[in-house]
């Protein structure tokens, strides 16, 4: 009975030829239309940022055209490059991420490959418990964490709140499960028989994680080191919370603190703070993006 | 070089028993196939050998030492995977050396070896590359070269061939038996494939279930194998059985198949099967090869009968010929020119020299 319908239509039907072509043209049509509202979408606030910055107080103020700067002017970048209180916030930045990445990737290495090779008693529960914790947030947590350390200081003598290096012990409770997870992940898409032979080659433990699992993951590893260094350079509630001493605070907080006054707002060094700061992480992004999408992807892929 | 010895050994995962207690004497340079069907614990046996998984029960011993408790890098063994075990961000050399490297060998040394296998497995020209960029088999001669470097006193293989394509399984077979010819160690080998096994091995080690069904030299399997699941496993195609009784008449032995066809027990087996139980339902064992057209020819033990073909396979050298028997299907192997056609009868001839009998109940060959 189909046949008969289909050859009754046949004659009639106009067949299409290159439909697929079309198809796809109208394809790459609409993707390019999505393509431009995100693109703008993303790419508005920092060139906002840029043109504000280029611009003197008084031709912010003078409310002018805001998409184009009259009389450019490099006079923010001059006084926050050589503002040592500004560079002193760069640097604490810049100490306190690199100390995180190192602190994380020295934990969460270990770890995630103890949970995915090593099967002892827990583990399962144990890389599950890691990745709950990460979905606590830092909001329901600075609370608790203050008072922790309010205590500690109290009991010891030792005072961290208000020193830079507090963050040192906060920031990894951010990354250090993340990092965790992704590590597993890539850990466990690595197949067995290469650690059996590396343990039949003679090779211990360490020398496995060393000498092979970590050059095979290196895409993973270098995707969790992106991860912690970008945590720890954004991050603004903790030291917010934490830090308030001028020589203390760490970049975004920094330019909050500093460059707002009371109401007055000194937008032209807010946003060339703000474009500054944005430049470290996009640095690193450009250099290592084809890495990091590796590593985001490898885990699903690969299985 | 060294023997190797396997005691009651027993492997048990929670309340599975994978490994049921198998004995097992490997001597020195001796090339020993563990071969089954999947999940008879042939490759859990070998990597207790290899010391990848614990010992529930028993003894192994490489070399007289029992290494029950000796971790896999102290045990010197070398171990060639199925898959994916070369170390994707080394060199081959890098990957061949790493063993060697790990112990601090002399790097001249190293490098000798290194280039003394290679040529071994005529892969010196690749000795630079990543193993990305090699083929299957060459991938393989790899992983085999990274166990030759070592110069364990055992080599492990553990389904070594399965992931390459039929072809090359059959190239590297051959290679391996180069291999082992050159450096004689002691070698335990799994494979799934009973072809890889009866070609390759000294001796075949035949498991089901996690037991030791057979040990034997491949024709000694072949000929005399010891229970129906080494009869059906070795051999391809595979032995027939056909439900048969024992009777005895003015005494002499008689093999009654159905109410048609009865033959005499040839003189060569008649003694074999004196004490064969009368009028029981037995199993008759017997080979496709034995199973020929007639070609009127009369030769002692060689009975013809009539049949019906259901289906004809031409391989060429030979056709394979399908036939209903007692409800059962039974292949025979003709000669191509004996005008074997499906549906059409011929005339078979069967080989009771080199029949089988079988209990049926307990499986085994009498």
């Amino acid at each position: 009975m189909s046949s008969l319908a289909i050859d009754k239509a046949g004659p009639t039907r106009k067949v299409k030829y290159g439909s697929m072509s079309r198809d796809r043209i109208w394809a790459m049509r609409w993707s390019y239309v999505f393509l431009t509202i995100f693109a703008i979408f993303s790419l508005v606030p920092p060139i906002y940022m840029l043109i504000t910055s280029l611009k003197s107080s008084a031709e912010i103020s003078a409310a002018t055209n805001p998409w184009w700067v009259f009389h450019p002017t490099l006079s923010n970048y001059v006084e926050l490059l050589g503002s040592n209180q500004f560079l002193r916030f760069f640097w604490n930045s810049a100490v306190v991420a690199v100390i995180v990445v190192t602190i994380t990737m020295l934990i969460s290495v270990p770890a995630a490959f103890a949970l995915s090779r090593m099967k002892f008693w827990g583990s399962v529960t144990l890389a599950t418990g890691v990745f709950l914790t990460y979905l606590i947030p830092d909001t329901l947590l600075f609370i608790p964490l203050f008072k922790m350390f309010a205590v500690l200081g109290e009991w010891t003598g030792i005072q961290l709140v208000n020193k830079w290096y507090v963050l040192l012990f906060l920031y990894p409770t951010l990354t250090v499960p993340f990092c965790t997870w992704i590590m597993i992940g890539y850990f466990a898409s690595i197949p067995k028989e290469l650690d059996e032979a590396a343990i039949i080659d003679g090779a211990s433990w360490f020398q496995t994680l060393t000498r092979i699992f970590i050059p095979v993951a290196l895409p993973g590893l270098i995707a969790a080191t992106i991860f912690a260094f970008t945590v720890s350079w954004a991050q603004f509630l903790y030291p917010l919370v934490f830090t308030t001493s001028t020589d203390q605070l760490v970049m975004p907080v920094g330019i909050i603190t500093t460059l707002v006054k009371g109401d007055v707002f000194n937008w032209g060094q807010i946003m060339t703070g703000a474009l500054l700061g944005a430049a470290p992480p996009l640095l690193i992004y450009a250099f290592l993006m084809d890495y990091y999408i590796a590593g985001l992807t490898a885990g699903a892929t690969k299985g | 070089m060294a023997e190797v010895s396997l005691r009651k050994v027993v492997k048990r995962y929670d309340d599975v028993e994978a490994v049921r207690g198998i004995d097992l004497d490997i001597a020195d340079h001796e090339f020993v196939v563990l071969v089954g069907p999947s999940g008879c614990g042939k490759s859990t046996t070998l990597r207790m050998i290899a010391g990848l998984e614990d010992i529930t029960d028993g003894d192994i011993t490489i070399g007289g030492d029992v290494v029950n408790d000796v971790p896999p890098k102290d045990r010197d063994i070398a171990m060639v995977f199925q898959n994916y075990a070369r170390y994707p961000h080394m060199t081959v050399a890098e990957n061949m050396s790493f063993g060697l490297r790990l112990k601090r060998y002399p790097k001249a040394e190293i490098k000798s070896r290194v280039a003394e296998a290679a040529r071994m497995l005529d892969i010196s020209d690749l000795i630079d590359r990543k193993p990305k960029q090699l083929s299957g088999g060459q991938r393989q001669r790899v992983a085999m070269g990274r166990a030759i470097v070592r110069h364990p006193k055992v080599f492990l293989f553990d389904e070594p061939l399965s992931n390459l394509d039929a072809k090359l399984r059959v190239q590297m077979r051959i290679e391996i038996k180069k291999v082992h010819q050159k450096v004689r160690t002691t070698t335990v080998y799994v494979t799934h494939d009973q072809v890889e096994a009866m070609t390759l091995a000294d001796r075949v080690v035949v498991m089901n279930k996690g037991k030791i069904e057979q040990i034997g030299t491949p024709n000694e399997l072949y000929h005399n194998p010891a229970t129906r699941f080494v009869a059906g496993f070795i051999g391809s195609p595979a032995m027939n059985f056909v439900p048969c009784r024992i009777e005895e008449a003015a005494g002499k032995l008689n093999l009654r198949l159905t109410d048609g066809l009865t033959f005499p027990v040839p003189p060569t087996r008649a003694a074999r099967y004196q004490n064969a139980p009368r009028n029981e339902r037995l199993l008759l064992g017997i080979r496709p090869e034995h199973l020929t057209a007639a070609n009127g020819l009369a030769a002692p033990g060689v009975e013809s009968f009539e049949t019906v073909l259901d289906v004809t396979e031409p391989m060429g050298m030979e056709t394979l010929v399908y036939f209903t028997l007692e409800g059962t299907q039974i292949c025979g192997r003709v000669d191509p020119g004996a005008g074997a056609r499906d549906g059409a009868p011929l005339r078979m001839a069967v080989d009771l020299n080199n029949m089988h009998l079988l209990n049926e109940g307990t499986g085994a060959v009498l």
